[in-house]
């Protein structure tokens, strides 16, 4: 991604009339940008392709391959979809400035070009880029390519839509002591290993980590894309994250410091997930009942001492080949009815 | 006497936006293309090019509105709008019309230069 100093943008100049492109090019330049030109769409596509551009001024009439056939070409580039294109043409007919519009235009300009006009509109465009750039390096970082990828291809809305899920609950136990015993550097890289560790694991079973607090991990298995075997992937990620702690424990225990132990609990069934919170600041996330119990499920780990434990909905999706022990009806909070509690073996398989 | 062969306030105006020495550079370039697009016109009339003789309108259109020279981009406009085949009856004409107002666009554009 370009940083654009002081305003000043790499632009690419697309007219098959050379008096156009050297006007147009001489505008741009007196505005401070950097330019380059193409005299067909066709190079202007390659160069495009090859270069990385901010914006591109383009005309309708040319031999070999007109506006429209790029304009077209650039809604179909996932790479170059959000690149702005303002349309510099003295096309007649509104239809035809309709069809750049409709086609991904952001703008459109009549030849000959007023250049003050020039300069507002293409102001405007970066300014419109900037953000959009700013938006999706921010979206990078903050959010997981599943979400990024869903917003970027469905939008932002709040409010949230009705999935079959599962929700897993993991912390470490008693990570507070552990916290106290050693200095906030080695607390933070504690941390920071342990998330590796547990992203890994719960993403490459198709889970998405939708909440962190301290050592606390809320992640969703089923959204928002929809997986047939949440249940199981779900228990298989919580079976990894004991497998990769056990191996963490192995080098703590060579660096002698303190081991640690996670506690994992899952529901499933259904839910609405969604983006909730503001305009301004929003998350992705799932709630409702499933998401309770989960959350409950997981503290319970530390009363039953047993590392996973799941709910009726998710044992029931689960194959023969995992040994599962009942635990019989729990009580939980914000529940009327308790709820029967199974615990998994963290060993794979039997 | 109805509109000038070159308008003065929009060639000033190019002159002012770009610079005077990059605006004599357009000129220069211009008085280099323009024979070019207008054998274009002649050749896609001869040979019913619609798709040429649009293209080629069309430029030419845009270049003399980018000068000033109003009548000629006004003409030009016309037979951008005339699909060639319709063009055919009078083109001839038109294009030979086109070419004579050129001749005084040149020479407009080359007093300018030296203005």
């Amino acid at each position: 991604m370009r940083e654009l100093r002081n305003g000043a943008a790499r632009l690419l100049v697309v007219d098959d009339n050379k008096v156009n492109r050297l006007l147009l090019t001489r505008s741009l330049e007196l505005q401070g940008h950097s330019t380059a030109s193409a005299e067909n769409g066709r190079i202007a596509l390659e160069m495009l392709r090859g270069e990385s551009f901010d914006l591109v001024l383009l005309d309708m009439e040319m031999p070999e391959m007109d506006g429209f056939q790029v304009l077209e070409q650039l809604v179909n580039d996932r790479r170059l979809r959000d690149l702005p294109v303002i349309v510099t043409s003295s096309l007649e007919g509104i239809a035809n400035v309709v069809r750049c519009i409709e086609l991904g235009a952001e703008d459109y300009l009549t030849k000959p070009v007023n250049p003050v006009l020039l300069k507002a509109r293409i102001g405007a465009s970066l300014e419109k880029k900037r953000l959009r750039d700013q938006q999706k390096e921010l979206m990078r970082r903050f959010a997981t390519p599943e979400v990024a990828q869903d917003l970027q291809d469905s939008g932002f809305s709040l409010g949230g839509k009705l999935v079959r899920a599962s929700v897993m609950f993991s912390d470490i136990r008693g990570f507070s002591s552990i916290a106290e015993s050693q200095s906030p550097e080695e607390t933070i890289e504690l941390l920071n290993t342990y998330y590796a560790l547990m992203f890994d694991a719960i993403s490459g079973h198709g889970g998405v980590v939708t909440l962190m607090m301290a050592d606390g991990l809320m992640s969703v298995f089923g959204a928002p894309v929809p997986l047939a075997d949440h249940c199981e992937s779900a228990v298989r990620a919580a079976q990894e994250m004991i497998a990769l702690v056990e191996l963490f424990n192995v080098e703590r225990q060579h660096a002698v410091k303190p081991l640690i132990r996670i506690g994992v609990g899952i529901a499933s069934g259904e839910m609405v997930a969604g983006y909730t919170g503001t305009n301004e600041r929003a998350t992705y996330t799932c709630i409702g009942d499933i998401v309770n119990i989960a959350s409950r499920l997981e503290t319970h780990t530390k009363v039953a001492q047993r590392p996973i434990l799941i709910d009726e909905v998710t044992r029931a999706a689960l194959g023969a080949q995992f040994a599962v022990e009942p635990l019989g009806p729990v009580p939980i909070k914000g529940k009327a009815a308790a709820v029967d509690v199974f615990s998994v073996d963290p060993r794979k398989d039997r | 006497m109805t509109t000038p062969t070159i308008d003065r306030a929009t060639f000033d105006a190019l002159r002012e936006t770009t610079g005077a020495e990059f605006a004599l550079e357009l000129v220069d370039t211009f008085l280099e293309e323009a024979p070019s697009m207008l054998d274009d016109l002649r050749h896609a009339l001869a040979a019913n090019d619609a798709d040429k003789f649009r293209r080629a309108a069309h430029s030419l259109k845009s270049n003399c509105n980018t000068f000033g020279a109003l009548t000629m981009g006004a003409m030009a406009r016309e037979l951008e709008l005339t699909h060639v085949s319709k063009a055919m009856e009078g083109g001839a004409q038109k294009l030979a019309a086109l070419s004579d107002e050129y001749a005084r666009v040149a020479d407009a554009l080359t007093d300018l230069r030296h203005a």
